[in-house]
Order: C-alpha cells, then sequence, then structure tokens
C-alpha cells in the first residue's frame, strides 16, 4: 500500500468504535493506556478457541501439534515484526512489558551486576523502567543513574559520556507515555556500546507507533505489550540476542521451562521456552500474530506519518483555540515526537477536565501516567492525556477541543 | 449536561475557588496527617489541634481536583470547633452517603436502557469503601452543606478524591487517641 492511510476506512476495523458514551460517539484518545483491538485479532482468538485450542509442547494429537504450530508462528512473526535476526530463539514471550523488564532486571541484573556497579535510566522512564532496578539497588547495591530532560521535554545528552562512564547497563524508553519524546535510541545505543555498557529499550510506547528494527537501532534487549499494538492483554514480549539470553538464568520456575527435573536439582530448557514457566497465553499470542499481521499490512511507516500529521494538527488547533492557557508538555511535533499529548488547561485539575471530556465521549486519561519522577520534574502532580492510535482523526481532535472549551466555561 | 451540573454544584465550585481553613498550623503543638490518592497523585495535608474534647482548629494542605479540594474544605468548616463526638458522628455519616448510594445506584441503573448500566460505573469501576458499622440509613438533612457532595456517587472513580481528607480526620484523630471507636 502507498498513500497516507486512511482512517475512516480503518475504523470499521474496530467494533468498539462503534459504542456511543452519553449517547455521544465514543471519542477513544487513550491508545498509550491501551489501544483498542480490530476485528482480525478478535477473530484470530476466536477461531482458536473455536477449532484448535490445546496446551502447547506437549500433546502429540492434531489439535495440539496446531496450537503449538500457532504459537511458535506467531513468535516468529512478531520477531520479523522488530526485525530481529533470530526470531525462533530471540522472542520471549512475557506477561507485559512490566514483566518483560522484571524478567531483564531479576535474571540479567542479578547475574551480571554486583555492588557499586552502575545502570543508566533517564527522567523519562515509566516506573515499569523505574522501580525493578531500585528492588535491585536495594537488593544488590547498585548505582542508578539518570538521563536528565531538558526544558522541551527531550532527553538532555550533552553529558552522555560522562554519565555512561563505568555504566554496565543503559536501561531507555524509546518514547515517553506521558511526553512523546522519541530518544535517539541508535545513538544512545551506541555511545552505550563505546562505553562498554549493554542497552535494553521500553518499546511499549514506541512498537505500536514507529518502525522499530532492533539490528537497525543496535540494542541488546527490547521489551513491549500486545495490547498497546492492537493486540490482547495479557502477554508481551522481551526480545534480547540470542547470546545474551544463553547466559541468562531462569526467571519463573515450573513447567515447560526445565529439560530435566529431579528431586534435588532441575536442567534448565534452552531459551526461550527457559523464560515460559506454565502455561502460556496461546490465545493471546495468536492474537498478537494477528495484529502484527494487520499492523504489517497498513504498514508502519504510514502508521508513523498519519499520527505525526495528526499530532501537528492537534498543536496546531490546540494553540489557536486556547493560546497559551493551555500547555502542551514535551517537544513540538516531528520526528522525535509521537501521539502523545498531555495538556493542563487553565488551572483546571486533570481530573476535572477528562470529567467533563467523558460527557462528549471522550476518553482520555488523567493523572500521572506511573511516571512520578517526570511529573516532578514538570512541576505538576497530574496532566490530562490525549493519545493516538491509527484509527484517530482530526474530527476526534475537535471534539477534544469542544470538551476542553466547556471545561473552561464550568471551571473558568 | 445534567450528570455535571450535579456533580459540580454551585457550592463545591465555590469551596474549590475559595477554600475555606487553607494552610498548615505550626506542627508541634498541632497534629500533622497527610492523605494521599495514588491514583491521582491527590494529597491533603491536614493539622488538627484537639483541645478539651473539641476539634478546636484544622487547616487544609494540599493539593488536587475540585472533589478532593472542596470536600476537604466544606470538611474543615464542618468540623471545626465541634466536640469530637460530633466530629466522628460526620465522619461516619458522611462516609456513609458516600457508599449507600452504591446499592441504589445498582438497582437505578437495572432500570435503564442497555448500555447505559456501564457507564456509570456499576460494577465495573472500584467502589467506594465499605467499612463495618457504618450507618445504613443517611439524612442528608444532617450533613448540610455537605450533602452537595451527594452527586458524586454516580462517579464511582471519584468517590476516592471526596473521602481522601475525611480518611485523613479519621487516622489524625487515631493517632492521636482520641477515638471513641
Amino acid at each position: 500500500m502507498s498513500g497516507p492511510l486512511d482512517p475512516g476506512a480503518l475504523r470499521q476495523d474496530f467494533p468498539l468504535l462503534t459504542r456511543t458514551v452519553h449517547d455521544r460517539p465514543i471519542v477513544y484518545l487513550d491508545s498509550s493506556a491501551t489501544a483498542l483491538t480490530p476485528r482480525p485479532v478478535l477473530e484470530a482468538m476466536d477461531h482458536y478457541y473455536e477449532t484448535t485450542h490445546s496446551n502447547v509442547h506437549r500433546g502429540v494429537y492434531r489439535t495440539a501439534e496446531e496450537a503449538t504450530g500457532l504459537y511458535e508462528g506467531a513468535r516468529l512473526g512478531v520477531g520479523r515484526f522488530i526485525g530481529a535476526r533470530d526470531p525462533a530463539n530471540e522472542v520471549v514471550f512475557t506477561k507485559n512489558t512490566t514483566e518483560a523488564l522484571n524478567l531483564l532486571a531479576h535474571s540479567w541484573g542479578r547475574t551480571n551486576l554486583a555492588p557499586g556497579d552502575v545502570v543508566v535510566l533517564t527522567e523519562l522512564e515509566h516506573h515499569a523502567n523505574i522501580v525493578p532496578w531500585l528492588q535491585l539497588a536495594d537488593e544488590r547495591h547498585i548505582v542508578l543513574r539518570y538521563l536528565p530532560v531538558d526544558g522541551a521535554g527531550r532527553l538532555d545528552l550533552s553529558h552522555l559520556d560522562q554519565v555512561l562512564d563505568g555504566a554496565k547497563l543503559v536501561s531507555v524508553s524509546a518514547m515517553s507515555n506521558v511526553l512523546g519524546t522519541a530518544p535517539p535510541v541508535a545513538a544512545i545505543a551506541a555511545a552505550a556500546h563505546d562505553a562498554g555498557a549493554l542497552i535494553a529499550v521500553d518499546g511499549a510506547q514506541s512498537v505500536p507507533h514507529f518502525p522499530v528494527d532492533v539490528a537497525g537501532l543496535g540494542v541488546d534487549f527490547l521489551a513491549f505489550s500486545a495490547h498497546k499494538m492492537l493486540g490482547p492483554t495479557g502477554i508481551g514480549v522481551l526480545w534480547g540476542r540470542a547470546e545474551l539470553l544463553a547466559d541468562m538464568p531462569p526467571f519463573l520456575g515450573g513447567g515447560g521451562m526445565i529439560l530435566d527435573v529431579r528431586t534435588d536439582r532441575f536442567l534448565p530448557a534452552d531459551p526461550p521456552r527457559r523464560f515460559e514457566a506454565g502455561t502460556p497465553p496461546i490465545a493471546e499470542a495468536v492474537g498478537l500474530g494477528a495484529a502484527v499481521d494487520y499492523l504489517s499490512g497498513v504498514g508502519m511507516d504510514r502508521v508513523r506519518a498519519h499520527e505525526l500529521a495528526l499530532t501537528r494538527y492537534a498543536l496546531d488547533a490546540l494553540d489557536a483555540r486556547f493560546g497559551s492557557s493551555c500547555r502542551v508538555f514535551g517537544p513540538p511535533a516531528g520526528p522525535d515526537r509521537g501521539g502523545v499529548l498531555s495538556l493542563a488547561l487553565g488551572d483546571i485539575h486533570a481530573h476535572d477536565l477528562a470529567q467533563v471530556l467523558d460527557q462528549f465521549g471522550v476518553c482520555v486519561r488523567p493523572g500521572h501516567h506511573c511516571a512520578k519522577p517526570l511529573m516532578r520534574k514538570l512541576g505538576v502532580s497530574a496532566t490530562a492525556r490525549a493519545s493516538f492510535g491509527l484509527y484517530n482523526d482530526e474530527s476526534d481532535v475537535d471534539v477534544l477541543i469542544e470538551g476542553m472549551v466547556e471545561a473552561g466555561k464550568l471551571f473558568g | 449536561m445534567p450528570d455535571l451540573e450535579e456533580l459540580y454544584r454551585e457550592i463545591i465550585l465555590d469551596h474549590y475557588r475559595s477554600p475555606r481553613n487553607r494552610g498548615e498550623l505550626a506542627s508541634p503543638p498541632a497534629h500533622r496527617v497527610e492523605g494521599f490518592n495514588p491514583l491521582c497523585g491527590d494529597e491533603v495535608v491536614l493539622t488538627l489541634v484537639v483541645e478539651d474534647g473539641t476539634l478546636a482548629d484544622i487547616k487544609v494542605g494540599g493539593t488536587g481536583c475540585s472533589i478532593s479540594q472542596s470536600s476537604a474544605s466544606l470538611m474543615s468548616a464542618a468540623v471545626k470547633g465541634r466536640p469530637l463526638a460530633d466530629v466522628e458522628h460526620l465522619i461516619s455519616t458522611f462516609k456513609g452517603m458516600m457508599s449507600i448510594h452504591q446499592a441504589s445506584l445498582a438497582e437505578e441503573a437495572e432500570g435503564e436502557e442497555p448500555g447505559t448500566a456501564a457507564d456509570h460505573g456499576n460494577g465495573l469501576a472500584p467502589g467506594p469503601e465499605t467499612l463495618p458499622g457504618e450507618p445504613e440509613q443517611v439524612d442528608p438533612e444532617e450533613l448540610g452543606e455537605l450533602a452537595a457532595l451527594q452527586g458524586v456517587v454516580k462517579f464511582p472513580v471519584r468517590i476516592k478524591c471526596a473521602t481522601l481528607s475525611w480518611n485523613a480526620l479519621a487516622q489524625g484523630l487515631d493517632e492521636l487517641g482520641v477515638r471513641s471507636a
């Protein structure tokens, strides 16, 4: 396909968009929290349950073989989607991004980090990429350093070499869920490797909205969630370079992750199954595979171009309507900005703004967005966040603004 | 927007714009207690002085939405200078108002058109706290201006905003060892 994507046509694939809320059509602007699910993903999961459902990697009967094939096929599809060189061995299915990052901290961190070792994070991070490292710092006395955010909401990389000096790992978000900032991951990865550190990427926001190629970026680990990329809840991914995963001990123990168990010891399986204890989310893997096919069918370049154009439209429209009384945090629309708008309208509290918007059918997220260190840096306790998906269009922004005008009247 | 008007009554907006008893008493001698709503980042800081069985003075600090801030302001006006027994009764009456409507909300939703029940968070959103021993019948007359916050129960997620300062007050009285219960 070529040319800009047609959100009007794509919207037909998303049953939830036919719903009304308070007698108005729903205006879904919370894709950073979770994305809506298109019919082909729902149908793929239904079809699996109706025709194939069996446990994987166990039975020799026909449907069990088919289920295993679907599960492993999803692994290959997801791996290809992010440019993995060895999808069969490098894609680990987890519960979500949070569990993927916990797996990394628990398994790689406990094996490779000693007291005094440095892990570099950034002030943009979601709690999912802070708390596991804080837990490790409590237990292993590792040292955390943070790359600062500048006034425009970008990472300040002016002292990158100093911050990286002596670091063992850099773990950085490829797109902020609060500001939309998309840091230069490839440059940070190169600098990290020069400093002798590995680099892990929190791709929860970037994988659904940007073309992502792990080989091109030169990163070592990538974590992301299916439900933010049109897939189901309950499944996420940790991708890691095969040779790194091979040296990592298991995270959770149980069935499926072993080669042999005796009463006094066990032998773990090879990756990725080493990290997939218990019955995995099979239908969810099928759904994620279908989501990846759907996104590939649309084309991630077109998704990105559409969302950037919509972000530009929204920023211009907000400025034209509200001027300086509406603050939008984060950098201006451009190559390093995703479709996330953290808004503050006058002195109206984010909860109140979101409550009024709900009456217009508009779904936005008020609060601290699980990024309290960043919110402290911005000097706000809460923002109202509108975030885009490929199904949003300019009319959604227009209704958002209509609701904001009403909120301004009520609280002005 | 009738729902919004019910939530944001004029008296609530008035207390939000012009909060009563705003500030912080020197602590000590005042007792200081903080309340947080981790969902939205709202926080309330109460400083209390209890003398001779009365809540002699109270100041309210912190930041938050119109519901949490107006509820704290209304509360401070209602409890300041009152005997502790009255304060406790008011806490229990207010929290009762914040929970009993959940039941009637569910009944009400059953009679509505299909599809609207979920909009009201009927069983889908976090419900109010229900504590054993709370009164089952609440007379809004008893609450005076505080009855303006009744509309909040139709918005279950916001109930925690309304009860934030009340929970902090109860906690402060507990810490001071002056609660009868």
